[in-house]
């Protein structure tokens, strides 16, 4: 059943990383160049090149690897920082109410047989397959109805709401084994302590998998605080998009590896709990 | 399937909502309730005076550029998922075989869909423009300049960016849906004396079938993300190849021409809601019917 040559995998899976790193790498590199080094390599990509180059290039390292940009950016942009804020802002209440609201409701999918239940699971999963465009214009008149345009809560409150936490919890309940929920009846637990001290413990994992995958949905979030947000000083970092010239393109490469940062860290945190539970079988 | 489900409903049938009311109430509000009031507007006209009956609809169907996008989202579905779920299954088997448990390779596969599309932006556009770094390598081996950005080739970029994102949940789906067949299977075709390709035939691919199901499914919601990156790349008005739906949905939400946009909402909606339920109700069948076949 093995073929005794892995080279034949490596052929397939070294082109796959190559093209998962190198954006990682060229962004961390871009970071720690200068402005100038900057324009001359992909000046030209941009329109900002000297009249005489024809085509950017690339390097591995920096030619003259320094901190400056990063430290201007850190230190004195003040506007970017706001920014940062609100990400936070927007994004730690929505993935938290995320699970607050969806963990109860995916454990009553998963665990019981009602009438109804076939027609609450299929609108969730129409939810989760539409595009937001199509969903954005019943919740802008909503929004508008509240007079949450233009305030924080016009991100969290339907970013909360969304049905992909509870497809993804659904299915980390359903591999409880029944037998272990029966036994508790018989010791005389009710619904909410079966729920509260089996179920989740049972899918903490699983519930770290959602975090971590709606962190990443929200901080990227880029439809929602442009449909909903019209203030500019309400914008997540994910819209932190200058016009990139010659001057701040420096600035810019630093706000790309920043911009990437927290989703890493996350990443690192997340990426074994999202692993393991795919392993396991959430995802069959 | 059914044994998961614990009785005690028959004790309390009000049990489920109450789990299900803090969740309901949120969808309800913020999705169902307002797409009455856009199911009235579709009918309605610009003042809300009066009915109009199919009149937007008319004029939402006869439109081109709702034509043009409608048309380009089924290509770009098209090509996209069978490309997705094959290479994603090639790479899949393939990790299976050589290294199923490795700690390094496969974190990294989930590493694309956590970058941030806007941190990426730049990345891109240094390297896709006019005289960016893929046509700069293109010209060191002769190759004329390709106009990724600017032609209807955006639309290669566009699948390829969209590979590039979803290919490691895939193939981690599938890589979980291999993992599930038992061995004793594979050794029992082996003493048969079936070969690696008619295993993978005729145990693989059918044991695969739930895989494919949530493989596809993950893939259809990447295809509507994939906004993101065409509107950062191409803007509001990107080349008529990839012109989707979101960026039609975007524009006249932008331009509020809320009639249309509401009979555009509607018909987008009722397409995905009979897709949705044609295939929840042939799930159903396939069920019902490999249960009768188990012993």
């Amino acid at each position: 059943m093995r073929p005794r040559k892995a080279r034949l995998l490596w052929l397939f899976l070294l082109p796959a990383l190559f093209c998962v790193l190198w954006p990682v790498w060229f962004t961390l590199t871009a970071a720690l160049r200068s402005s100038d080094e900057l324009v001359f390599l992909f000046g030209p990509a941009l329109g900002l090149g000297l009249a005489g180059s024809q085509n950017s290039t690339w390097t591995l390292l920096p030619c003259w690897p320094t901190l400056q940009p990063v430290l201007r950016l850190l230190l004195d942009s003040p506007e970017f920082f706001v920014m940062f804020g609100n990400s936070l802002v927007q994004t730690v209440p929505q993935v938290l109410g995320a699970l607050l609201v969806a963990t109860p409701a995916a454990w009553a999918l998963a665990r019981y047989s009602f009438s109804g239940r076939g027609l609450v699971w299929g609108l969730y999963l129409l939810l989760m397959i539409l595009p937001f465009q199509v969903s954005m214009v019943p919740t802008f008149l909503v929004l508008r109805h509240l007079g949450l345009l233009d305030t924080h809560w016009a991100v969290i409150l339907p970013g909360m709401f969304a049905s992909f936490p509870v497809f993804f919890l659904h299915r980390g309940f359903r591999r409880i084994p029944a037998a272990c929920l029966e036994a508790a009846h018989l010791d005389g637990a009710n619904e909410w302590i079966c729920f509260t001290r089996i179920g989740l413990p049972l899918v903490s994992r699983t519930i770290f998998a959602v975090m971590t995958l709606q962190f990443w949905e929200c901080w990227n979030s880029m439809e929602q605080p442009l449909a909903f947000l019209r203030k500019e000083s309400l914008w997540p970092l994910s819209l932190y998009l200058p016009q990139v010239t010659a001057e701040n393109f420096a600035l810019c490469c630093a706000a790309s590896l920043v911009i990437l940062l927290p989703p890493l860290l996350v990443f690192w945190l997340g990426s074994g709990a999202l692993l393991s539970d795919m392993e396991r079988g959430v995802l069959k | 399937m059914k044994k998961t489900f614990t009785h005690s409903t028959h004790r309390h049938p009000c049990l489920p909502w109450a789990f299900l009311l803090p969740s309901l109430v949120g969808t309800c509000l913020f999705y169902l309730v307002p797409l009455l009031e856009i199911a009235m507007w579709s009918f309605s006209d610009a003042r809300h005076s009066g009915f109009v009956m199919l009149d937007n609809y008319k004029s939402v169907l006869q439109n081109s550029a709702f034509r043009l996008a409608f048309k380009n989202t089924l290509c770009f579905l098209g090509v996209c998922l069978p490309l997705l779920l094959g290479l994603g299954l090639l790479l899949a088997w393939l990790l299976w075989l050589l290294l199923p448990h490795s700690r390094y390779v496969q974190p990294l596969l989930l590493l694309p869909p956590a970058l941030p599309v806007a941190g990426i932006a730049l990345t891109w556009k240094i390297l896709f423009e006019d005289s960016g770094l893929l046509n700069g390598w293109f010209g060191q081996f002769g190759l004329s300049t390709v106009s990724f950005l600017k032609s209807d080739a955006v639309f290669g970029v566009l699948v390829a960016t969209f590979i590039w994102k979803n290919l490691g949940y895939t193939l981690l789906i599938w890589m979980a849906g291999l993992g599930d067949i038992p061995n004793v299977l594979y050794e029992a075709a082996a003493i048969d004396g079936a070969g690696v390709w008619r295993a993978f035939w005729r145990i693989t691919l059918p044991a695969l079938l739930p895989s494919f199901g949530l493989a596809a499914l993950f893939g259809i919601i990447g295809c509507f993300r994939v906004f993101r990156e065409a509107w950062l790349l191409a803007g509001n008005y990107p080349p008529d190849s990839i012109y989707l739906l979101p960026h039609l949905l975007n524009n006249w939400f932008l331009a509020l021409d809320m009639q249309r946009l509401s009979a555009a909402v509607m018909l987008v909606l009722s397409v995905f809601g009979s897709v949705t339920a044609a295939v929840r109700a042939a799930v159903a069948l396939y069920r019902r019917h490999t249960d009768a076949c188990k012993p």
